[in-house]
């Protein structure tokens, strides 16, 4: 029988701990997958956040750290500079990224840090049990923001990749969404965009990947899809946001 | 090498390229600007890396992953940045990364002043940041001995993957004085077969993590990192025992204050004929207490002297454990103590005595 689809062999044989139906096991076969394909495995370091995907240094086969809460893009930057020929990227939630690592994010993008971010927006505290995330959209209910999201109250949600798009440094920078099989086939291609841009020496990439939460959503994972399409695509629209030819340009 | 006048910042930022350190990240802050501005003109000159840091949270999480990576790898600040750092260099210590953290600490609490003070003492010996874990520190009294206390470090570091931290202050950092660098004594260090460097199947896949979630393993984990402490303790102390072959009275003072108070044994010395000597610890932890309890059996008094409220001066009563008293000399803020002050003190001790 011919094979028509098979885990990737850099994904650990250990079983996932994330929830049923959450996006962050896409995500990662993603990664994996493109890492396999660009042939990259013996060189790729990967940098683990605090979060849901804490853990990711189990189920990527290749050497791994987990980082202090935020600092993934400082400790990719420590590790990119000893060994500048390896393929360094960082895993991070949107608590993580966008709000208590939102300098270091800032930061490496601004230094052209050539680095990958992979940034699971799934616009909510994950791990910690559903709080209010930098991300969480105007009227989203969490469990620090019972009533909905009041920007009266706490402000508006972040746009990771607009923002950091006006930074000189970053290099490629894309938003996808996991919502269906064409967009996580599109989202697949914009890693390994981000990979190549790495690879090729132009600076700062990052890939903002819309997922769900269904746990923290209170959502069944179809009913969380179709609340990702429905209300985070229109605040978070898909595309290239920066693309640039060389570091200098 | 020939002896050059030098900045001790300058010199400790030296010593660590002498050492092999080949990246720095750091972040400005008085008073040891002169240390990043140093290796940003010297470490591309030697095929390393400078980076300015965003902050000082940035800084030392660069120096996990550049340590991390195998690489020897320095950063420095003052007090509030030194704070600033704790969470990191709780999960290096955890992790168990090599690495040398340089402090010349200034006044505080709060922003503080620029001052040279000792009021970092507890930060660095009993913790700083989270969790049960230890730094190797080093307080040097002079140029040359910072130099040589950075050279070592690295060693020290490497040998036992525990973070070393250089406590100096203003004064050491802003005086200039003849150093040499100097070859540490040779040690057989490790190789880094943990380095996260690229998995190529030929060694264990490397995963540099502070996370255990499970009781037994942080147990092991945190029962290793004691059984680490208790070899540094025994292979690492480091102390100087100066006019202490006929001493009475035992003062106890690190870095810049140990040099007051050698003034001050002299002078009490020559006029007085007060017999006081000074047993200066180098290594901060771990403590020569060993050294200090057994001064117990001629000296008859102690006298601790910081530029704190009292600090180290617990550690002096813990080692004593009673069986001798101890007085406290102490300044704040910023004000260097005098030889007058400590003379004071030993005449007080001395008129007790009688
Ligand atoms: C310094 C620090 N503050 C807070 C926490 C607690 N904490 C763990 S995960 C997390 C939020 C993670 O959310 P996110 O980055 O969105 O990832 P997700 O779980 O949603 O994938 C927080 C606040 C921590 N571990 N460290
Ligand atoms: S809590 Fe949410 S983000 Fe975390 S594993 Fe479960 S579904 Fe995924
Ligand atoms: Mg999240």
């Amino acid at each position: 029988m011919a094979v028509v689809f098979k885990k990737s062999g850099l994904i650990a044989r250990l079983p996932f701990h994330y929830c049923p139906g959450c996006t962050h096991g896409i995500a990662h076969r993603l990664v994996a997958e493109c890492i396999e394909e660009l042939d990259m495995k013996e060189k790729a370091v990967g940098v683990a956040p605090v979060g849901c995907a804490v853990f990711a240094y189990n189920y990527f086969d290749i050497d791994m750290y987990e980082a202090a809460h935020g600092r993934a893009p400082a400790v990719a930057t420590g590790a990119k500079r000893v060994h500048p020929g390896n393929l360094v990227f960082t895993y991070q939630g949107d608590g993580d990224l966008a709000s208590i690592g939102a300098a270091e994010i800032v930061h490496a993008a601004a230094r052209g840090e050539n680095i990958t971010a992979i940034f699971i927006n799934n616009a909510i505290y994950g791990m910690t049990g559903g709080q209010m995330a930098p991300t969480t959209l105007v009227g989203q209910k969490t469990t620090t923001s019972p009533l909905g999201r009041d920007p009266k109250h706490c402000g508006y949600p972040v746009r990771v990749s607009e923002m950091l798009s006006t930074l000189d440094g970053a290099a490629y920078i894309e938003r996808v969404s996991l919502h269906d099989v064409p967009h996580i086939n599109k989202a697949k291609k914009a890693i390994k965009k981000a990979f190549e841009t790495q690879m090729s020496g132009k600076g700062f990439s990052l890939v903002e990947i819309l997922s769900t939460c269904p746990t923290n959503w209170g959502l069944s994972p179809v009913e969380a899809i179709g609340w990702l399409k429905d209300n985070m695509i229109p605040y978070y629209p898909l595309g290239v946001y920066k693309e640039a030819k060389s570091h200098d340009e | 090498m020939a002896k050059v006048l030098m900045k001790g910042n300058e010199a400790v930022a030296e010593a660590a390229i002498q050492a092999g350190c080949r990246f720095f990240f750091g972040y400005p802050i008085t008073p040891q600007n002169q240390i990043p501005e140093y290796m940003s003109r010297r470490l591309p000159e030697v095929g390393g890396t400078f980076l300015q840091a965003e902050s000082e949270i940035s800084a030392i999480n660069m120096v996990y992953g550049a340590a991390g990576a195998g690489a020897r790898v320095m950063t420095s600040s003052s007090s509030p940045g030194i704070s600033l750092k704790q969470e990191g260099i709780s999960y290096i210590a955890c992790a168990e990364l090599p690495c040398v953290i340089v402090n010349m600490v200034r006044s505080g609490p709060g922003l503080g002043g620029i001052l040279p003070t000792q009021g970092d003492y507890f930060q660095s010996v009993k913790g700083g940041g989270h969790g049960d874990y230890r730094l190797v520190v080093y307080a040097p009294n002079s140029v040359q001995e910072a130099a040589d206390c950075v050279m070592q470090a690295f060693d020290v570091s490497d040998q036992y993957r525990v973070p070393a931290l250089i406590l100096g202050d203003g004064m050491i950092g802003q005086m200039m004085e003849p150093v040499e660098f100097r070859t540490p004594k040779k040690r057989d260090l490790p190789e880094k077969t943990w380095a996260a460097t690229g998995y190529d199947g030929t060694k264990q896949r490397a995963v540099i993590n502070s996370l255990y979630i499970e009781a037994e393993a942080m147990n092991a984990v945190c029962t290793r990192l004691q059984q680490v402490y208790r070899q540094i303790e025994q292979n690492e102390i480091q102390y100087e025992e100066y006019m202490m072959d006929d001493a009475e009275i035992c003062i106890v003072a690190y870095g810049t204050t140990s040099r007051i108070a050698k003034n001050a044994i002299g002078q009490a010395r020559a006029s007085l004929g007060i017999r006081a000597g000074l047993i200066r610890p180098i290594t901060l932890w771990p403590f020569p207490s060993k050294a200090i309890s057994d001064a117990a059996g001629q000296c008859s008094a102690f006298v601790a002297v910081e530029m704190s409220a009292g600090q180290m001066v617990e550690d002096v009563r813990l080692a004593l454990d009673g069986k001798r008293p101890v007085s406290f000399v102490g300044t704040l803020g910023g004000i260097i103590p005098t030889p007058a002050m400590i003379i004071d003190e030993l005449k007080a001790i001395k008129e007790a005595m009688s």
